[in-house]
């Protein structure tokens, strides 16, 4: 069974009606939350074409993001980053069996109204997209559809739940190519984890209200988690991954699975990268299949790789203070 | 009793949970594993195919040579209940509600038609109480998500749940397959069910 801790019941995301003989239920959080969990393991792949989604379906993704211009395209572009085109959206859809995510603004409830509507399986309210609200993130329980939020520490993950995330994935730096930051967030995040699970044991119920005020979450949501130990939502690892090694390792750390961005299709052997991060993600603790996964690939062919120090713009910081 | 979750991708941790605390409530001793490769797969009494993307765990299992044995092992009897995407590898025949025939590998042994998607995108999942009445299962609550269908069943496939007009769960000889994931509930009899399957078969 998955751990609903924070959940609430009387979300207007969820719809109950009767279908034939039976009572239905919609947008419950064993829905949105089950339908994340049916992802674990797998690599969600970011797109911008009806030809890219159905390369990542080939290669084994078990689900696509449609955006309108890749992170490192966002980068190079600046101005204002929106959703992707509702056409392209469809199209894609249309195209592939397996799930199909969007991005939305951060806070923009209109964007995932819209996104709602299209129908796609999960929506995104991502950092990679310039935010529309600086203070607020969408109260997302208003929605059947299930989101996915960042995160750069439990903290986040856990304002990010509280708001209704059904899944949370640690962010790295986007678009860079560079792991690092990835890294460590999840490191944080496991740490942060540990901490609290070490407090709870230990029956220090005014520590863990500490951590609460700190979290600004509530204290029940911090004592489910400490009691469990994880994360009540599965958690997937994003940002810079750009070879099988990278997802690999990042599967090590304790991911449930990888986001890859820029890192597949601004990669020349995109076809044959793709494939390879999936072998690596999927076979993560056989170091041999690995191997053989990175050998596919070619160093000289990835995205050049940018040091996070120069960045004029840091992503992964949009959002993470509200 | 040795059971296996194929753990290529997908909910693998609570198909782990659901049998141990079906083995525990059944008072069965035995160990519980996720497996992944054509060795580990050899050693099985009886092997969970989970949710997750068929298409996906299909193309990883051919590439693993997995499903190779996975399929002379059901061949030769070994128990196995596939759930969700698990239905779709078990079937002989797939197509998708939106998309249509695909290539993506089956496993060619359960004499059904699946409707891939067949409810619809996310918002469509649903949850509903539904019955499972030839496995003795009066009520249990069936959890829809992005849920296929059996449009169609062969000779020697027996209907164990419908949800309105459509199949959901069927048994033919030692397959069990529901297109709903007792494993996101509370509720074990489908996996007791199971548990029971693989216990006779060891006799």
């Amino acid at each position: 069974m998955i751990p609903l801790s924070g959940n609430i019941d009387n979300a207007k995301g969820k719809i109950h009606h009767k279908v034939g003989n039976f009572q239905v239920s919609r947008g419950t959080s064993t829905l949105k939350r089950g339908f994340a969990h049916m992802l674990k393991n797998g690599v969600v792949m970011d797109v911008t074409t009806v030809e890219q989604a159905q390369i990542a379906e080939e290669a084994g993704a078990v689900s696509v993001m449609v955006l309108d211009k890749l992170p490192s395209d966002v980068r190079k572009a600046g101005g204002v980053a929106r959703t992707a085109s509702i056409r392209v959206i469809e199209e894609i859809m249309d195209a592939v069996t397996i799930p199909v995510m969007a991005k939305c603004r951060i806070g923009h409830v209109y964007e995932a109204r819209v996104l709602e509507e299209t129908n796609v399986d999960m929506i995104d309210e991502s950092e990679v997209l310039t935010p529309a609200d600086e203070t607020h993130h969408i109260w997302k329980w208003d929605f059947t559809t299930p989101f996915v939020n960042g995160a750069r520490s439990l903290a986040e993950a856990l304002r990010r739940v509280e708001e209704g995330a059904a899944m949370i994935r640690t962010k790295g730096e986007p678009g860079t190519g560079n792991v690092a930051e990835a890294i460590t967030h999840i490191k944080k995040v496991n740490d942060e984890l540990r901490l609290i699970k070490s407090i709870y044991d230990s029956g220090d119920n005014q520590d863990l209200v500490r951590m609460a005020r700190e979290f600004k979450v509530s204290y029940e949501l911090v004592e489910q988690t400490a009691k469990l130990g994880r994360l009540p939502v599965v958690n997937f690892a994003a940002g810079g991954i750009a070879t099988p090694a990278d997802a690999a390792y990042l599967m090590s750390l304790g991911c449930d699975g990888i986001f890859v961005g820029s890192g597949i299709f601004k990669a020349e052997d995109a076809k044959e990268r793709a494939r390879a991060v999936v072998l690596a993600t999927t076979f993560w603790e056989d170091a041999d299949k690995v191997k053989e996964a990175q050998k596919m690939i070619d160093e000289r062919q990835s995205m050049l790789g940018l040091d996070v120090k120069n960045l004029d713009l840091r992503m992964q910081e949009r959002g993470s203070t509200a | 009793m040795n059971v296996g979750i194929l753990s290529v991708q997908g909910d693998v941790a609570e198909n782990v949970s659901a049998v141990r605390a079906a083995m525990s409530a059944l008072g069965i001793k035995g160990t519980v594993s996720q497996v992944k490769t054509p060795d580990q797969i050899s050693k099985l009494d009886g092997l969970i195919i989970p949710g997750g993307e068929s298409t996906m765990i299909g193309q990883m299992s051919l590439v693993s040579g997995a499903i190779k044995t996975i399929k002379e092992k059901i061949q030769a009897g070994m128990p196995v209940f596939g759930i969700c995407a698990g239905l779709i590898l078990l079937s002989k025949n797939a197509k998708d509600r939106v998309v249509g025939k695909t290539g993506q590998p089956l496993l060619d042994l359960l004499d059904v038609r699946v409707e891939r998607n067949s409810f619809g995108r996310q918002k469509d999942s649903f949850e509903a109480d539904i019955s499972a009445q030839p496995l003795g299962i009066a009520k249990t609550k069936g959890v829809f998500i992005r849920a296929p269908s059996i449009e169609d069943i062969g000779k020697g496939v027996e209907v164990v749940s419908k949800f309105n007009e459509k199949i959901v769960a069927v048994k033919q000889k030692n397959i069990l397959a529901t297109s709903f994931h007792p494993e996101l509930t509370n509720d074990i009899s489908l996996h007791k069910y199971f548990v029971g399957m693989i216990a006779k078969k060891k006799k």
